[in-house]
Protein backbone atom coordinates (compact mmCIF):
# COMPACT_ATOMS: atom_id res chain seq x y z
CA UNK A 1 0.00 0.00 0.00
CA UNK A 2 2.98 2.29 -0.30
CA UNK A 3 2.94 2.43 -4.05
CA UNK A 4 2.12 6.11 -4.08
CA UNK A 5 -1.25 7.82 -4.26
CA UNK A 6 -3.73 5.71 -6.12
CA UNK A 7 -5.38 6.89 -9.24
CA UNK A 8 -8.91 7.44 -7.94
CA UNK A 9 -10.40 7.46 -11.39
CA UNK A 10 -9.21 4.10 -12.61
CA UNK A 11 -9.23 1.61 -9.76
CA UNK A 12 -9.28 -2.02 -10.75
CA UNK A 13 -12.61 -3.79 -10.99
CA UNK A 14 -12.58 -6.25 -8.10
CA UNK A 15 -15.04 -7.86 -5.73
CA UNK A 16 -15.42 -4.59 -3.89
CA UNK A 17 -16.36 -2.68 -7.03
CA UNK A 18 -18.82 -5.38 -8.07
CA UNK A 19 -20.45 -5.39 -4.64
CA UNK A 20 -21.38 -1.73 -5.05
CA UNK A 21 -21.87 -1.59 -8.79
CA UNK A 22 -23.84 -4.73 -9.45
CA UNK A 23 -27.03 -4.35 -7.34
CA UNK A 24 -28.39 -1.46 -9.38
CA UNK A 25 -27.56 -3.10 -12.70
CA UNK A 26 -29.13 -6.41 -11.66
CA UNK A 27 -32.27 -4.89 -10.16
CA UNK A 28 -32.98 -2.48 -13.01
CA UNK A 29 -32.23 -5.10 -15.67
CA UNK A 30 -34.57 -7.57 -13.98
CA UNK A 31 -37.38 -5.22 -13.00
CA UNK A 32 -37.13 -2.26 -15.36
CA UNK A 33 -35.43 -3.06 -18.65
CA UNK A 34 -36.68 -6.62 -18.99
CA UNK A 35 -40.30 -5.58 -18.37
CA UNK A 36 -39.99 -2.80 -20.96
CA UNK A 37 -38.56 -5.22 -23.53
CA UNK A 38 -41.32 -7.65 -22.71
CA UNK A 39 -43.87 -4.88 -23.23
CA UNK A 40 -42.64 -4.47 -26.81
CA UNK A 41 -42.77 -8.24 -27.35
CA UNK A 42 -46.30 -8.31 -25.97
CA UNK A 43 -47.52 -5.89 -28.65
CA UNK A 44 -47.15 -8.72 -31.17
CA UNK A 45 -49.14 -11.24 -29.15
CA UNK A 46 -52.77 -11.96 -29.80
CA UNK A 47 -55.86 -12.59 -27.73
CA UNK A 48 -57.87 -15.61 -28.79
CA UNK A 49 -61.06 -16.43 -26.92
CA UNK A 50 -60.02 -14.05 -24.15
CA UNK A 51 -56.75 -15.94 -23.78
CA UNK A 52 -53.38 -14.37 -24.31
CA UNK A 53 -51.37 -16.26 -26.91
CA UNK A 54 -47.68 -15.87 -27.70
CA UNK A 55 -47.53 -14.91 -31.33
CA UNK A 56 -45.85 -12.67 -33.85
CA UNK A 57 -48.66 -10.74 -35.41
CA UNK A 58 -48.86 -7.06 -36.23
CA UNK A 59 -52.65 -7.16 -35.91
CA UNK A 60 -52.70 -5.00 -32.77
CA UNK A 61 -50.65 -2.27 -34.38
CA UNK A 62 -52.65 -2.35 -37.60
CA UNK A 63 -56.07 -2.45 -35.98
CA UNK A 64 -55.33 0.33 -33.50
CA UNK A 65 -53.83 2.67 -36.05
CA UNK A 66 -56.61 2.11 -38.54
CA UNK A 67 -59.20 3.39 -36.07
CA UNK A 68 -59.74 7.10 -36.41
CA UNK A 69 -60.73 7.55 -32.75
CA UNK A 70 -57.35 6.16 -31.67
CA UNK A 71 -55.53 8.64 -33.89
CA UNK A 72 -57.79 11.42 -32.57
CA UNK A 73 -57.08 10.33 -29.00
CA UNK A 74 -53.36 10.37 -29.66
CA UNK A 75 -53.39 13.94 -30.93
CA UNK A 76 -55.83 15.03 -28.23
CA UNK A 77 -53.51 13.69 -25.52
CA UNK A 78 -50.55 15.43 -27.17
CA UNK A 79 -52.58 18.64 -27.26
CA UNK A 80 -53.67 18.31 -23.60
CA UNK A 81 -50.07 17.70 -22.56
CA UNK A 82 -48.82 20.68 -24.58
CA UNK A 83 -51.63 22.89 -23.30
CA UNK A 84 -50.85 21.91 -19.70
CA UNK A 85 -47.10 22.38 -20.16
CA UNK A 86 -47.37 25.78 -21.83
CA UNK A 87 -50.26 26.98 -19.65
CA UNK A 88 -48.52 25.90 -16.48
CA UNK A 89 -45.21 27.48 -17.54
CA UNK A 90 -46.92 30.79 -18.34
CA UNK A 91 -48.94 30.81 -15.11
CA UNK A 92 -45.93 29.79 -13.05
CA UNK A 93 -43.54 32.34 -14.49
CA UNK A 94 -44.74 35.51 -12.68
CA UNK A 95 -44.84 33.56 -9.41
CA UNK A 96 -41.32 32.15 -9.75
CA UNK A 97 -40.11 35.55 -10.95
CA UNK A 98 -41.59 37.21 -7.88
CA UNK A 99 -40.02 34.52 -5.70
CA UNK A 100 -36.59 34.96 -7.28
CA UNK A 101 -36.45 38.74 -7.48
CA UNK A 102 -39.12 40.28 -5.24
CA UNK A 103 -38.91 38.21 -2.06
CA UNK A 104 -36.57 38.27 0.93
CA UNK A 105 -34.36 35.23 1.57
CA UNK A 106 -36.59 34.15 4.48
CA UNK A 107 -39.74 34.34 2.33
CA UNK A 108 -37.89 32.42 -0.38
CA UNK A 109 -36.99 29.63 2.02
CA UNK A 110 -40.54 29.41 3.37
CA UNK A 111 -42.04 29.40 -0.12
CA UNK A 112 -39.65 26.68 -1.30
CA UNK A 113 -40.68 24.53 1.64
CA UNK A 114 -44.35 25.23 0.89
CA UNK A 115 -44.00 24.30 -2.77
CA UNK A 116 -42.23 21.06 -1.78
CA UNK A 117 -45.01 20.08 0.64
CA UNK A 118 -47.52 18.98 -2.07
CA UNK A 119 -45.12 16.27 -3.24
CA UNK A 120 -45.83 14.54 0.04
CA UNK A 121 -49.57 14.79 -0.08
CA UNK A 122 -51.50 12.24 -2.03
CA UNK A 123 -52.27 13.47 -5.53
CA UNK A 124 -55.39 11.27 -5.45
CA UNK A 125 -56.68 12.96 -2.33
CA UNK A 126 -56.08 16.39 -3.82
CA UNK A 127 -57.99 15.43 -6.97
CA UNK A 128 -60.83 14.07 -4.88
CA UNK A 129 -60.95 17.35 -2.96
CA UNK A 130 -61.10 19.28 -6.24
CA UNK A 131 -64.08 17.10 -7.14
CA UNK A 132 -65.92 18.13 -4.01
CA UNK A 133 -64.94 21.77 -4.53
CA UNK A 134 -65.85 21.92 -8.23
CA UNK A 135 -69.09 19.95 -8.49
CA UNK A 136 -72.49 21.56 -9.03
CA UNK A 137 -73.24 22.39 -5.37
CA UNK A 138 -69.61 22.41 -4.36
CA UNK A 139 -67.75 25.05 -2.41
CA UNK A 140 -66.64 27.05 -5.46
CA UNK A 141 -70.17 27.44 -6.80
CA UNK A 142 -71.38 28.40 -3.31
CA UNK A 143 -68.77 31.16 -3.30
CA UNK A 144 -69.89 32.26 -6.76
CA UNK A 145 -73.56 32.27 -5.69
CA UNK A 146 -72.70 34.75 -2.91
CA UNK A 147 -71.75 37.26 -5.59
CA UNK A 148 -74.73 36.30 -7.72
CA UNK A 149 -72.94 34.21 -10.34
CA UNK A 150 -73.23 30.66 -11.53
CA UNK A 151 -73.69 27.87 -10.93
CA UNK A 152 -71.03 26.84 -13.41
CA UNK A 153 -70.27 23.37 -14.67
CA UNK A 154 -66.61 22.84 -13.78
CA UNK A 155 -66.55 19.09 -13.41
CA UNK A 156 -66.35 16.74 -16.39
CA UNK A 157 -65.00 19.48 -18.61
CA UNK A 158 -61.60 20.32 -20.05
CA UNK A 159 -61.39 23.01 -17.39
CA UNK A 160 -61.65 20.34 -14.70
CA UNK A 161 -58.92 18.26 -16.33
CA UNK A 162 -56.67 21.31 -16.56
CA UNK A 163 -57.20 22.14 -12.87
CA UNK A 164 -56.02 18.61 -12.14
CA UNK A 165 -52.98 18.93 -14.43
CA UNK A 166 -52.10 22.23 -12.77
CA UNK A 167 -52.39 20.61 -9.33
CA UNK A 168 -49.94 17.97 -10.50
CA UNK A 169 -47.39 20.27 -12.13
CA UNK A 170 -47.52 23.82 -10.74
CA UNK A 171 -45.32 23.29 -7.64
CA UNK A 172 -42.63 21.47 -9.64
CA UNK A 173 -42.62 24.02 -12.46
CA UNK A 174 -42.42 26.97 -10.06
CA UNK A 175 -39.53 25.37 -8.18
CA UNK A 176 -37.55 24.55 -11.33
CA UNK A 177 -38.12 28.01 -12.83
CA UNK A 178 -37.18 29.61 -9.52
CA UNK A 179 -33.93 27.66 -9.21
CA UNK A 180 -32.89 28.59 -12.74
CA UNK A 181 -33.71 32.26 -12.18
CA UNK A 182 -32.11 32.56 -8.77
CA UNK A 183 -28.78 31.62 -10.37
CA UNK A 184 -28.83 34.53 -12.81
CA UNK A 185 -26.02 37.00 -12.28
CA UNK A 186 -27.69 40.15 -10.92
CA UNK A 187 -25.05 42.31 -12.60
CA UNK A 188 -26.46 41.21 -15.95
CA UNK A 189 -29.87 42.65 -15.06
CA UNK A 190 -28.29 45.77 -13.64
CA UNK A 191 -26.31 46.22 -16.83
CA UNK A 192 -29.43 45.87 -18.96
CA UNK A 193 -31.15 48.55 -16.87
CA UNK A 194 -28.18 50.87 -17.08
CA UNK A 195 -28.11 50.49 -20.84
CA UNK A 196 -31.69 51.71 -20.94
CA UNK A 197 -33.41 48.35 -21.40
CA UNK A 198 -37.07 48.52 -20.32
CA UNK A 199 -38.61 46.21 -17.72
CA UNK A 200 -40.41 43.87 -20.07
CA UNK A 201 -37.52 43.89 -22.47
CA UNK A 202 -35.14 42.94 -19.64
CA UNK A 203 -37.39 40.01 -18.77
CA UNK A 204 -37.56 38.68 -22.30
CA UNK A 205 -34.08 39.59 -23.54
CA UNK A 206 -32.03 38.89 -20.40
CA UNK A 207 -33.87 36.82 -17.80
CA UNK A 208 -35.74 34.33 -19.97
CA UNK A 209 -32.69 33.48 -22.13
CA UNK A 210 -30.50 33.10 -19.03
CA UNK A 211 -33.02 30.82 -17.34
CA UNK A 212 -33.81 29.00 -20.60
CA UNK A 213 -32.59 25.58 -19.51
CA UNK A 214 -34.68 25.53 -16.34
CA UNK A 215 -37.78 26.91 -18.05
CA UNK A 216 -37.66 24.32 -20.84
CA UNK A 217 -36.93 21.45 -18.45
CA UNK A 218 -39.83 22.53 -16.22
CA UNK A 219 -42.20 22.60 -19.18
CA UNK A 220 -40.95 19.20 -20.32
CA UNK A 221 -41.56 17.67 -16.91
CA UNK A 222 -45.06 19.15 -16.93
CA UNK A 223 -45.67 17.59 -20.33
CA UNK A 224 -44.36 14.19 -19.23
CA UNK A 225 -46.50 14.18 -16.10
CA UNK A 226 -49.72 15.30 -17.80
CA UNK A 227 -49.29 13.21 -20.94
CA UNK A 228 -49.31 10.03 -18.87
CA UNK A 229 -51.74 11.08 -16.16
CA UNK A 230 -54.83 8.95 -15.70
CA UNK A 231 -56.39 10.53 -12.64
CA UNK A 232 -57.22 14.08 -13.76
CA UNK A 233 -58.89 13.22 -17.09
CA UNK A 234 -60.82 10.41 -15.40
CA UNK A 235 -62.02 12.01 -12.20
CA UNK A 236 -62.10 15.70 -13.12
CA UNK A 237 -62.58 15.45 -16.89
CA UNK A 238 -65.21 12.73 -16.56
CA UNK A 239 -63.34 10.20 -18.71
CA UNK A 240 -64.60 11.83 -21.90
CA UNK A 241 -63.16 12.64 -24.33
CA UNK A 242 -60.62 9.85 -24.16
CA UNK A 243 -56.94 10.27 -23.47
CA UNK A 244 -54.30 7.61 -24.13
CA UNK A 245 -54.08 6.67 -20.46
CA UNK A 246 -57.84 6.07 -20.31
CA UNK A 247 -57.54 4.07 -23.53
CA UNK A 248 -54.96 1.80 -21.85
CA UNK A 249 -57.19 1.17 -18.85
CA UNK A 250 -60.23 0.57 -21.08
CA UNK A 251 -58.32 -1.93 -23.23
CA UNK A 252 -57.37 -3.88 -20.13
CA UNK A 253 -60.80 -3.77 -18.54
CA UNK A 254 -62.70 -4.71 -21.68
CA UNK A 255 -61.81 -8.21 -22.78
CA UNK A 256 -58.26 -8.43 -21.50
CA UNK A 257 -56.81 -6.62 -24.48
CA UNK A 258 -53.33 -6.55 -22.97
CA UNK A 259 -51.52 -6.46 -26.33
CA UNK A 260 -53.50 -3.39 -27.38
CA UNK A 261 -52.76 -1.69 -24.08
CA UNK A 262 -49.12 -2.56 -24.70
CA UNK A 263 -49.21 -0.93 -28.15
CA UNK A 264 -50.61 2.28 -26.67
CA UNK A 265 -48.01 2.17 -23.89
CA UNK A 266 -45.14 1.69 -26.36
CA UNK A 267 -46.40 4.57 -28.48
CA UNK A 268 -46.60 6.75 -25.37
CA UNK A 269 -43.06 5.88 -24.26
CA UNK A 270 -41.70 6.55 -27.76
CA UNK A 271 -43.49 9.90 -27.86
CA UNK A 272 -42.08 10.85 -24.47
CA UNK A 273 -38.57 9.90 -25.56
CA UNK A 274 -38.85 12.06 -28.69
CA UNK A 275 -40.28 14.99 -26.72
CA UNK A 276 -37.66 14.66 -23.96
CA UNK A 277 -34.71 14.57 -26.38
CA UNK A 278 -36.08 17.44 -28.46
CA UNK A 279 -36.51 19.48 -25.29
CA UNK A 280 -33.02 18.60 -24.06
CA UNK A 281 -31.61 19.69 -27.41
CA UNK A 282 -33.26 23.08 -27.15
CA UNK A 283 -32.56 23.42 -23.43
CA UNK A 284 -28.81 22.95 -23.76
CA UNK A 285 -28.30 24.32 -27.25
CA UNK A 286 -25.76 27.12 -27.31
CA UNK A 287 -26.75 29.79 -29.75
CA UNK A 288 -23.95 30.72 -32.09
CA UNK A 289 -23.25 34.43 -31.86
CA UNK A 290 -24.50 36.33 -34.88
CA UNK A 291 -21.71 37.62 -37.04
CA UNK B 1 -40.42 54.51 -8.42
CA UNK B 2 -44.08 54.01 -7.61
CA UNK B 3 -44.81 51.99 -10.76
CA UNK B 4 -42.02 49.62 -9.73
CA UNK B 5 -43.80 49.17 -6.45
CA UNK B 6 -47.12 48.43 -8.10
CA UNK B 7 -45.48 45.82 -10.30
CA UNK B 8 -43.75 44.26 -7.31
CA UNK B 9 -47.08 44.07 -5.45
CA UNK B 10 -48.81 42.53 -8.43
CA UNK B 11 -46.07 39.93 -8.82
CA UNK B 12 -46.16 39.07 -5.12
CA UNK B 13 -49.95 38.75 -5.23
CA UNK B 14 -49.57 36.33 -8.12
CA UNK B 15 -47.13 34.29 -6.04
CA UNK B 16 -49.66 34.30 -3.20
CA UNK B 17 -52.39 33.16 -5.61
CA UNK B 18 -50.17 30.27 -6.73
CA UNK B 19 -49.66 29.26 -3.09
CA UNK B 20 -53.40 29.45 -2.47
CA UNK B 21 -54.10 27.29 -5.52
CA UNK B 22 -51.56 24.70 -4.39
CA UNK B 23 -52.81 24.60 -0.81
CA UNK B 24 -56.56 24.80 -1.45
CA UNK B 25 -57.06 21.04 -1.96
CA UNK B 26 -54.68 20.17 0.88
CA UNK B 27 -56.36 22.39 3.47
CA UNK B 28 -59.91 21.78 2.29
CA UNK B 29 -59.37 18.03 2.44
CA UNK B 30 -58.26 18.44 6.02
CA UNK B 31 -61.29 20.61 6.90
CA UNK B 32 -63.80 18.42 5.07
CA UNK B 33 -62.50 15.34 6.88
CA UNK B 34 -64.27 16.75 9.94
CA UNK B 35 -67.50 17.52 8.10
CA UNK B 36 -70.52 15.42 9.07
CA UNK B 37 -72.05 15.68 5.59
CA UNK B 38 -71.74 13.12 2.85
CA UNK B 39 -71.47 15.86 0.24
CA UNK B 40 -69.32 18.38 2.07
CA UNK B 41 -69.73 21.98 0.95
CA UNK B 42 -69.95 25.48 2.42
CA UNK B 43 -71.09 26.18 5.11
CA UNK B 44 -69.60 23.15 6.84
CA UNK B 45 -72.58 22.41 9.09
CA UNK B 46 -70.94 21.01 12.19
CA UNK B 47 -67.92 19.11 13.38
CA UNK B 48 -67.58 15.38 13.45
CA UNK B 49 -64.87 12.76 13.66
CA UNK B 50 -67.25 10.28 12.06
CA UNK B 51 -65.15 9.66 8.95
CA UNK B 52 -62.13 8.84 11.10
CA UNK B 53 -64.17 6.38 13.13
CA UNK B 54 -65.46 4.94 9.89
CA UNK B 55 -62.02 4.31 8.42
CA UNK B 56 -60.76 2.98 11.76
CA UNK B 57 -63.47 0.35 11.80
CA UNK B 58 -63.67 -0.38 8.10
CA UNK B 59 -62.36 -3.84 7.32
CA UNK B 60 -60.47 -2.84 4.18
CA UNK B 61 -58.62 0.22 5.45
CA UNK B 62 -56.52 -1.14 8.28
CA UNK B 63 -55.00 -4.06 6.34
CA UNK B 64 -54.28 -1.65 3.47
CA UNK B 65 -52.61 0.70 5.90
CA UNK B 66 -50.47 -2.10 7.33
CA UNK B 67 -49.57 -3.27 3.81
CA UNK B 68 -48.51 0.28 2.94
CA UNK B 69 -46.28 0.52 6.00
CA UNK B 70 -44.74 -2.89 5.35
CA UNK B 71 -44.11 -2.17 1.67
CA UNK B 72 -42.83 1.32 2.52
CA UNK B 73 -40.26 0.07 5.03
CA UNK B 74 -38.98 -2.73 2.80
CA UNK B 75 -38.87 -0.47 -0.27
CA UNK B 76 -37.03 2.21 1.70
CA UNK B 77 -34.34 -0.20 2.89
CA UNK B 78 -33.74 -1.89 -0.48
CA UNK B 79 -33.88 1.23 -2.64
CA UNK B 80 -31.66 3.20 -0.25
CA UNK B 81 -29.07 0.41 -0.27
CA UNK B 82 -29.11 0.14 -4.06
CA UNK B 83 -29.23 3.93 -4.42
CA UNK B 84 -26.22 4.26 -2.13
CA UNK B 85 -24.30 1.57 -3.97
CA UNK B 86 -25.06 3.18 -7.34
CA UNK B 87 -24.20 6.68 -6.12
CA UNK B 88 -20.89 5.42 -4.74
CA UNK B 89 -20.15 3.57 -7.99
CA UNK B 90 -20.87 6.72 -9.96
CA UNK B 91 -18.69 8.74 -7.56
CA UNK B 92 -15.69 6.46 -7.55
CA UNK B 93 -15.56 4.55 -10.82
CA UNK B 94 -15.38 5.35 -14.46
CA UNK B 95 -16.16 2.43 -16.71
CA UNK B 96 -17.41 1.37 -20.11
CA UNK B 97 -21.17 1.84 -20.43
CA UNK B 98 -21.43 4.23 -17.54
CA UNK B 99 -23.95 6.42 -19.34
CA UNK B 100 -26.18 3.41 -19.89
CA UNK B 101 -25.74 2.49 -16.23
CA UNK B 102 -26.80 5.97 -15.12
CA UNK B 103 -29.73 5.98 -17.53
CA UNK B 104 -30.94 2.71 -16.00
CA UNK B 105 -30.69 4.33 -12.60
CA UNK B 106 -32.38 7.63 -13.37
CA UNK B 107 -34.95 6.96 -16.10
CA UNK B 108 -37.83 5.26 -14.25
CA UNK B 109 -39.52 8.46 -13.00
CA UNK B 110 -39.81 9.76 -16.57
CA UNK B 111 -42.00 6.81 -17.56
CA UNK B 112 -45.65 7.45 -16.61
CA UNK B 113 -46.59 5.47 -13.51
CA UNK B 114 -49.59 4.07 -15.35
CA UNK B 115 -47.26 2.46 -17.89
CA UNK B 116 -44.80 1.30 -15.23
CA UNK B 117 -47.71 -0.34 -13.45
CA UNK B 118 -48.99 -1.98 -16.62
CA UNK B 119 -45.50 -3.15 -17.58
CA UNK B 120 -44.83 -4.61 -14.16
CA UNK B 121 -48.16 -6.39 -14.07
CA UNK B 122 -47.64 -7.98 -17.49
CA UNK B 123 -44.06 -8.94 -16.69
CA UNK B 124 -44.50 -10.17 -13.13
CA UNK B 125 -47.56 -12.22 -14.07
CA UNK B 126 -45.45 -14.02 -16.69
CA UNK B 127 -42.88 -15.01 -14.08
CA UNK B 128 -45.65 -15.73 -11.55
CA UNK B 129 -44.66 -13.10 -9.04
CA UNK B 130 -47.76 -10.92 -9.22
CA UNK B 131 -50.56 -10.17 -6.82
CA UNK B 132 -48.62 -10.14 -3.58
CA UNK B 133 -47.04 -7.41 -1.57
CA UNK B 134 -43.59 -8.35 -2.87
CA UNK B 135 -44.64 -7.44 -6.41
CA UNK B 136 -45.40 -3.92 -5.19
CA UNK B 137 -41.95 -3.89 -3.58
CA UNK B 138 -40.15 -4.96 -6.80
CA UNK B 139 -41.83 -2.20 -8.77
CA UNK B 140 -41.59 0.52 -6.13
CA UNK B 141 -37.87 -0.06 -5.63
CA UNK B 142 -37.33 0.58 -9.36
CA UNK B 143 -39.22 3.83 -9.00
CA UNK B 144 -37.56 4.91 -5.72
CA UNK B 145 -33.89 4.19 -6.50
CA UNK B 146 -33.39 7.46 -8.44
CA UNK B 147 -34.58 9.53 -5.48
CA UNK B 148 -32.27 7.77 -3.03
CA UNK B 149 -29.37 7.83 -5.46
CA UNK B 150 -29.75 11.56 -6.19
CA UNK B 151 -29.79 12.50 -2.49
CA UNK B 152 -26.75 10.40 -1.62
CA UNK B 153 -24.84 11.41 -4.76
CA UNK B 154 -25.32 15.09 -3.84
CA UNK B 155 -23.83 14.38 -0.43
CA UNK B 156 -20.88 12.50 -1.94
CA UNK B 157 -20.22 15.46 -4.22
CA UNK B 158 -19.58 17.57 -1.11
CA UNK B 159 -16.92 15.17 0.10
CA UNK B 160 -13.26 15.89 -0.39
CA UNK B 161 -12.16 13.07 -2.72
CA UNK B 162 -8.75 12.99 -1.07
CA UNK B 163 -10.30 11.72 2.19
CA UNK B 164 -10.82 8.24 0.82
CA UNK B 165 -7.38 8.13 -0.81
CA UNK B 166 -5.86 9.32 2.46
CA UNK B 167 -7.47 6.40 4.28
CA UNK B 168 -6.06 3.98 1.71
CA UNK B 169 -2.60 5.47 2.04
CA UNK B 170 -2.82 5.10 5.79
CA UNK B 171 -3.26 1.40 5.25
CA UNK B 172 -7.02 0.97 5.24
CA UNK B 173 -8.34 -1.41 2.63
CA UNK B 174 -11.35 -0.43 0.53
CA UNK B 175 -13.87 -1.95 2.96
CA UNK B 176 -12.31 -0.27 5.95
CA UNK B 177 -12.28 3.10 4.16
CA UNK B 178 -15.93 2.61 3.27
CA UNK B 179 -16.81 1.89 6.90
CA UNK B 180 -14.74 4.61 8.52
CA UNK B 181 -14.82 7.40 5.93
CA UNK B 182 -17.60 7.14 3.35
CA UNK B 183 -20.39 5.76 5.53
CA UNK B 184 -20.09 8.26 8.38
CA UNK B 185 -19.93 11.12 5.91
CA UNK B 186 -23.01 10.05 3.95
CA UNK B 187 -25.02 8.85 6.93
CA UNK B 188 -27.40 11.85 7.12
CA UNK B 189 -28.21 11.54 3.43
CA UNK B 190 -28.80 7.81 3.91
CA UNK B 191 -31.38 8.54 6.60
CA UNK B 192 -32.91 11.26 4.43
CA UNK B 193 -33.11 8.80 1.53
CA UNK B 194 -34.78 6.21 3.78
CA UNK B 195 -37.46 8.72 4.80
CA UNK B 196 -37.97 10.08 1.29
CA UNK B 197 -38.25 6.70 -0.44
CA UNK B 198 -40.63 5.48 2.24
CA UNK B 199 -42.80 8.58 1.70
CA UNK B 200 -42.76 8.07 -2.09
CA UNK B 201 -43.68 4.41 -1.80
CA UNK B 202 -46.31 5.17 0.82
CA UNK B 203 -48.09 7.58 -1.54
CA UNK B 204 -47.71 5.75 -4.83
CA UNK B 205 -51.03 4.36 -6.03
CA UNK B 206 -50.83 3.58 -9.76
CA UNK B 207 -48.09 0.95 -9.79
CA UNK B 208 -49.48 -0.50 -6.59
CA UNK B 209 -52.95 -0.58 -8.12
CA UNK B 210 -51.74 -2.76 -10.96
CA UNK B 211 -49.41 -5.04 -9.05
CA UNK B 212 -50.81 -5.42 -5.56
CA UNK B 213 -53.66 -7.80 -6.41
CA UNK B 214 -55.29 -8.85 -3.17
CA UNK B 215 -52.62 -7.22 -1.01
CA UNK B 216 -53.77 -3.70 -1.74
CA UNK B 217 -51.98 -0.76 -0.17
CA UNK B 218 -53.63 2.32 1.29
CA UNK B 219 -53.43 4.58 -1.80
CA UNK B 220 -54.94 1.75 -3.84
CA UNK B 221 -57.82 1.66 -1.40
CA UNK B 222 -58.24 5.42 -1.94
CA UNK B 223 -58.32 4.81 -5.69
CA UNK B 224 -61.04 2.22 -5.16
CA UNK B 225 -63.00 4.67 -3.00
CA UNK B 226 -62.53 7.30 -5.70
CA UNK B 227 -63.88 4.94 -8.35
CA UNK B 228 -67.00 4.55 -6.20
CA UNK B 229 -67.60 8.29 -6.50
CA UNK B 230 -68.14 10.58 -3.55
CA UNK B 231 -66.72 9.24 -0.34
CA UNK B 232 -65.56 11.66 2.35
CA UNK B 233 -63.58 8.78 3.85
CA UNK B 234 -60.90 9.80 1.36
CA UNK B 235 -60.44 13.07 3.24
CA UNK B 236 -59.87 11.23 6.50
CA UNK B 237 -57.47 8.74 4.91
CA UNK B 238 -55.68 11.59 3.13
CA UNK B 239 -55.24 13.57 6.32
CA UNK B 240 -53.76 10.58 8.11
CA UNK B 241 -51.40 9.85 5.21
CA UNK B 242 -50.43 13.51 4.94
CA UNK B 243 -49.54 13.63 8.63
CA UNK B 244 -47.35 10.54 8.32
CA UNK B 245 -45.64 11.72 5.13
CA UNK B 246 -44.94 15.16 6.57
CA UNK B 247 -43.55 13.57 9.74
CA UNK B 248 -41.14 11.57 7.56
CA UNK B 249 -40.14 14.62 5.53
CA UNK B 250 -39.58 16.79 8.57
CA UNK B 251 -37.56 13.99 10.11
CA UNK B 252 -35.41 13.88 6.96
CA UNK B 253 -35.01 17.68 7.08
CA UNK B 254 -33.96 17.63 10.73
CA UNK B 255 -31.41 14.90 10.04
CA UNK B 256 -29.90 16.87 7.17
CA UNK B 257 -29.94 20.19 9.05
CA UNK B 258 -28.55 18.76 12.27
CA UNK B 259 -25.64 17.36 10.32
CA UNK B 260 -25.02 20.69 8.63
CA UNK B 261 -25.24 22.46 11.99
CA UNK B 262 -22.77 19.98 13.45
CA UNK B 263 -20.29 20.70 10.69
CA UNK B 264 -20.58 24.41 11.23
CA UNK B 265 -19.92 23.89 14.93
CA UNK B 266 -16.90 21.76 14.15
CA UNK B 267 -15.48 24.21 11.67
Amino acid sequence: MIDGPKNRRAPKIDGYALFWGAPLALWQLAFFLAPLVFLVVMTFWTVKNFRLTADFDTVNWVSLFSKSYVIDTYFRTLWYGALAAIGCSVLAFPASYALAFKASPTIQRICIFMFITPFFTSYLVRIYTWQTVLYGNGALNVVFSYVGLGPFEFLNTLFGTLVGYLTLTLPLVILLQYFSMSNIDRNLIEAAHNLGCGRLRTVFMVIVPSAKTGIILAGTFAFILCFGDLVSPTFLGGGKPLTLSILIVDSVKQGNQWPRAAVVAVVMVLTLIVVAFTALYFAYRVKKPKT
Amino acid sequence: MSIDRVIAYLLRSWLLLALIFVFTPIIISFIFSFSPKHYPTLPLGGFSTGWYEKIATEATVLPAFINSIKAGVIVAVISTFIGFAAAYTDYRYRFFGKNFYLALALLPPTIPVLILGLVMLIYLSRISLVGELHSVVFAHVVYCIPFAMALIRLRLAQMNPDLESAAWNLGANSWRAMRDVILPFTLPSIFAALALTMAVSFDEYMIAFFTSGISETLPVRVLVFLGGRVSPRINAVGSVVFTISMALVILAQILLLRRRGGERAAA
